[in-house]
């Protein structure tokens, strides 16, 4: 049980993410794997999913401005985004993903361009949400726990 | 101080998308592992010490050894989705090599496809891991590296076998040896293939997760 008011709040947060369906199993592998050598683990992947993420992002807008829509590299941009969001365990945005590559498979470019702007929605608030749980952690200070970060 | 008598296994690891790679590299050096990441088959190839000719000629073979490799690699794994050459571009490349073929490789997929899995295998990959990969996989890793260290060894006593064979020059004895060699190399080798996949092999390993077929 954390004592510290912040860490308590930090883990409702963490939480939520969970039980709101943002974040799945994956991430907790992804925590199983920081540890003192390695304090910063995660963020570290999300920071990388962010940059990435922004990338493949720019190359979908780009690649949805060309008629017709080349539907076999708009599922290869998309196979990428869901790549990353699966490691991370962004649940949300993997499934709009998974959402956006059926409607290439049947060629329906009105259901692309759709998915891809509720994919986008969704991939924001994933960070925006996931900055402010890193933001919150550093602020709450090393855990009782073995996640502790240097001082 | 006690020093650890046993040397590290290095394993370079394959994959395209740096997200993946920074996650493989925490999973590997967490088992404790050597580990070297490339983004790329053209990439792994070169740190392997081969390098492709430039000739298009399907009959001669495409890569040529440079030497040998610089730095010793234990085992190879690497992502299948990859621009330009895939994971089993490079599987093959691998296994066609006289130098690498003994090197194990295990091929990653975020795509859970059967025939995919099977060919993969049946070209001689190790294991085939479902993405995003856990450490509980890795575990799965080692028995592959201790059968390489163990075949070196057999090696080594088979040359020494054969020695003795040609100093004591019956005939029956030879062909004893010889035979005995055989078994030893196909109980050895991946390609087990050739001579009926054995039940283990048929079974792709992905986790137990049900094949949709």
């Amino acid at each position: 049980m954390e004592r510290n008011p912040m860490r308590r709040q930090l883990a409702i947060m963490r939480q939520s993410l969970f039980d709101q369906g943002y974040l799945d199993e994956q991430f907790i592998q992804l925590e199983e794997l920081q540890d003192d050598a390695n304090p910063n683990f995660v963020e570290e992947v999300v920071t990388l999913y962010y940059r990435d993420s922004a990338r493949i992002i720019l190359n979908l807008e780009q690649a949805l401005e060309r008629k017709p829509f080349d539907f076999n590299k708009l599922d290869g941009l998309m196979h990428q985004f869901k790549g990353s969001s699966s490691s991370i365990g962004a649940k949300k945005v993997k499934a709009e993903c998974t959402l956006f590559r059926e409607y290439c498979k049947s060629g329906n470019g009105e259901g692309c361009t759709r998915a891809f702007q509720q994919l986008k929605r969704e991939y924001a608030t994933l960070k925006r949400k996931l900055e402010a749980y890193f933001q919150l952690a550093r602020q709450a200070g090393p855990a009782e726990t073995a996640c502790c970060r240097k001082e | 101080m006690g020093m650890a008598a046993e040397s590290q296994f290095h394993v370079l690891a394959v994959d395209d998308s740096i997200i993946d790679r920074k996650l493989i590299e925490r999973l590997l050096k967490t088992s404790s592992y050597q580990v070297t990441t490339v983004d790329s088959g053209s990439k792994a190839l070169e740190f392997l010490g081969l390098h492709e000719d430039d000739t298009t000629n399907p009959s001669t073979p495409c890569v040529s050894p440079n030497n040998h490799q610089e730095v010793e690699v234990n085992l190879v794994i690497t992502d299948y989705c990859m621009p330009g050459m895939t994971g089993y571009d490079l599987l093959k490349k691998i296994k066609e090599s006289s130098s690498l073929r003994d090197i194990p490789v295990v091929i990653m997929s975020s795509e859970n496809v059967p025939s995919r899995i099977s060919r993969c295998l049946e070209e001689g990959a190790e294991e085939f891991f479902l993405k995003p990969v856990r450490l509980s996989d890795l575990n799965k890793l080692r028995p592959h590296l201790m059968k390489t260290k163990s075949k070196d060894q057999h090696q080594k006593q088979e040359k020494q076998e054969e020695k003795s064979a040609f100093q004591s020059p019956k005939q029956q004895q030879q062909e004893k040896e010889e035979h005995q060699q055989q078994q030893q190399s196909s109980n050895n080798k991946r390609k087990a293939i050739e001579e009926g996949l054995s039940p283990e092999r048929t079974r792709p390993r992905y986790n137990g997760i049900t094949t949709v077929v």
